[in-house]
């Protein structure tokens, strides 16, 4: 189909004699917004950090449009051109101020014009809320800040697909909302996305499709209405509750009164 | 092999001459260590005190001893204090007077700054589940400043025995000076020298470099 | 305090400290150079030379600057090979330079964070893009402090080319001191010049260091 975007075909990965990823199979559509869920350690980042060519696979092939992506080692850059990543930890480059940071991929990696991807910036940087901060060194922003810098860095390279690590994990939980609403006003743009979060609510308010991953295999897939309201296999169940708490007045109730220690 | 300047020095004792000689810096940077160590600790202590005329005191002293080049130091104690005071100091007993005032500066800063580097925290979380100070200090403190401090200790130990070399500098008959003296009985053999300092060269670095090493296995380990 | 003779003699010194200085800094600007090359040849992983490099590190690390200079200067002559007093000098402090530096890039490249590494190749910039934009810069302004530290520590060596036949500032002092006597008046010189071939570069290091702290440079992640 000439509108996917990405195609994974059941690839394998392993660190160390571990199977990571054990036969995961995906497949996005452009416009589609697919997000990761899962418990830590099943493999959610390591998927990612593959499709971008951070991490080879053992087996299995990734196609981005009509070309393999999966074993090149030469072009990776070329590659990664047309895919963007931001991860926890933003990684702004210290020493450059925002717009350096902003341009230093467009001009040097796609040989732009500096003047016409500065002026791109700032209108992205306006669509953010952060026109005021493009001239400044990334130390003076606050977490929240540098992370929405960090997508426009991403964005301002056109990718084809956006891939996103739980940008929000290491984030005051006050500026998660302003970087997620940033996440959707994309999707909402029409750009094809896969997203790994731990955020629940806004999981089911952005995705298309939900993939549930546990131990590196895709143990549920479906629409965010079915996963998160009737999920289907019990470890998807017992995944979702472990996000809610029994309330401490709850249990004094169901406990009857003078019950001998 | 009889041509070789290297046989110089098989012949006879003329080997053990050298590291006689060796052995004389070895000896003096192993006193300035053991000295070091001793008044360093209370240096450092003293950097850590409340008083701000001690930490003053320790600062000047220490960037004293960092400005100067060691052999002018030296020349000051040797010929310097020879003539303001009448002392008549050898060059052995000047050495160490200088690489000792240096050796305590240099060790007391890093005792200094292995104290301070422990985070709070480690203090403060071993009192509060009630360990007493002494409990904290001999637990918790120590242990991790000695894990901090020896790698660095043992790399100013491997410099201070570089730096007795200098003592050449100021007529101590060291490995240079007995090297001198081997060449010169074998003006017969053209390129004695060569060998002879070449070794010399090499005996400095078999002595060294296990120190070094030590200290970055150590660091590797305690890090 | 003889005045007379010290001013009678600032020119002495002068053209002392010029000599030391001189030689020094050809000495520190080829330490740089030599660090340079054996750092990328380390982090670069050319074959052959990594190792070379890696054991001239070591061996130049553990030996001292006299040892070296006197087997640059009288032993190497003795199998043909013959530098003056100067290129002894400079090749002499270089050789120890070179490692030292070499340590200062080498740790300031390992400070850069893996993951700066990783989002300079997300944007899709080559590898050469990315070590020129960003890695090198942030190695270079976590190893500048090192570095400067190193010029001083070379600079200080430099009091060890008295060694050789040349007139630096200790050579002078010498001369001075055997010829006439006076000497509290050599030493006093001695040190005064030290203080101001050194104090200008100790406080532009500071200075450096500072501004550099202030822009907050190095692996600073403040999540």
């Amino acid at each position: 189909m000439s509108d996917t975007i990405l195609r994974v075909n059941d690839i394998y990965k392993s660190f160390d004699g571990t199977g990571v990823l054990r036969g995961v199979s995906l497949e996005i559509r452009e416009g589609e917004v697919v997000v990761i869920v899962g418990p830590s350690g099943c493999g959610k980042s390591t998927l990612l950090r593959c499709i971008n060519g951070l991490e080879t696979i053992d087996r299995g092939e990734i196609w981005l449009q009509d070309e393999k992506i999966s074993g090149q080692v030469k072009e990776l850059h070329v590659i990664r051109q047309k895919i963007g990543m931001v991860f926890q930890s933003y990684d702004l480059f210290p020493h450059m101020k925002v717009m350096d940071n902003l341009l230093l991929g467009p001009t040097k990696a796609l040989g732009r014009h500096r003047q016409e991807v500065e002026q791109e910036a700032l209108q992205m940087l306006e669509r953010v809320g952060l026109k005021e901060k493009a001239y400044v060194y990334p130390r003076t922003l606050s977490g929240g800040q540098k992370q929405r810098v960090a997508l426009v860095r991403a964005m301002l390279m056109h990718p084809e697909i956006l891939l996103l690590d739980e940008i929000t994990a290491a984030l005051d939980p006050e500026m998660v909302s302003e970087v997620l609403n940033v996440v959707i006003d994309l999707a909402r743009g029409g750009m094809t996305m896969a997203i790994v979060t731990h955020e629940m609510r806004f999981a089911e308010a952005v995705a298309d499709r939900v993939l549930f991953l546990e131990e590196g295999v895709v143990l549920e897939e479906g629409t965010p209405e079915k996963f998160f309201h009737a999920p289907a296999t019990e470890r998807a169940q017992r995944f979702l509750q472990s996000f809610t708490y029994a309330s401490k007045r709850d249990q004094a109730a169901a406990k009857p009164q003078g019950e001998p220690l | 092999m009889q041509d070789l300047g290297i046989s110089v020095l098989f012949r006879g004792v003329n080997f053990q001459r050298l590291l006689g000689g060796l052995w004389v810096t070895l000896r003096l940077a192993l006193i300035t260590i053991g000295l070091s160590c001793l008044f360093g600790l209370l240096f450092g202590l003293l950097m850590l005190s409340k008083k701000k005329i001690a930490k003053v005191f320790c600062r000047v002293w220490l960037e004293i001893v960092r400005f100067m080049p060691q052999l002018v130091l030296l020349y000051l104690v040797y010929f310097g204090f020879a003539r303001l005071f009448g002392w008549d100091l050898d060059g052995e007993t000047s050495a160490v007077i200088v690489f000792t005032f240096w050796g305590t500066a240099e060790m007391g800063d890093l005792i200094r700054g292995a104290l301070t580097s422990i985070p709070l925290h480690q203090t403060e979380s071993a009192a509060a589940i009630g360990l007493t100070k002494g409990q904290v200090y001999l637990y918790v403190l120590i242990p991790q400043t000695l894990r901090r401090l020896l790698p660095q200790a043992i790399n100013l130990s491997t410099r201070i025995i570089k730096t007795t070399a200098l003592v050449k500098m100021i007529n101590v008959t060291e490995v240079l000076k007995v090297g001198q003296q081997i060449i010169g009985q074998f003006y017969r053999q053209p390129d004695a020298a060569f060998w002879v300092y070449f070794v010399i060269f090499l005996l400095y670095f078999l002595v060294c470099w296990p120190f070094s090493l030590l200290a970055k296995q150590l660091e590797k380990r305690w890090a | 305090m003889d005045w007379s003779f010290i001013a009678s003699h600032v020119r002495d010194y002068t053209g002392g400290a010029w000599v030391t200085l001189r030689f020094g800094l050809y000495g520190v600007l080829c330490s740089l150079a030599l660090g340079m090359i054996c750092c990328l040849a380390r982090y670069f992983r050319v074959p052959v030379f990594r190792q070379i490099a890696a054991g001239y590190v070591e061996l130049a690390r553990n030996t001292p600057l006299l040892v070296q200079l006197f087997f640059l200067y009288a032993g190497l002559p003795r199998v043909g090979v013959r530098f003056s007093a100067e290129a002894c000098a400079v090749i002499g402090l270089t050789f120890l330079g070179g490692a030292y530096m070499a340590e200062a890039f080498r740790s300031g490249l390992e400070s850069v964070d893996k993951a700066q590494v990783e989002a300079g190749m997300c944007i899709g910039l080559t590898r050469t893009q990315n070590i020129r934009y960003v890695v090198f810069p942030q190695a270079l302004a976590t190893a500048v402090p090192a570095l400067f530290a190193n010029v001083i520590f070379l600079i200080k060596e430099t009091s060890v080319f008295s060694v050789l036949a040349m007139m630096d500032l200790m050579n002078v002092a010498d001369t001075l001191r055997t010829s006439g006597g006076r000497t509290v008046e050599v030493l006093f010189m001695l040190v005064a010049a030290y203080f101001v071939i050194l104090l200008p570069v100790s406080v532009i290091a500071t200075m450096v260091e500072r501004r550099l702290r202030y822009a907050g440079f190095g692996n600073q992640r403040s999540v």
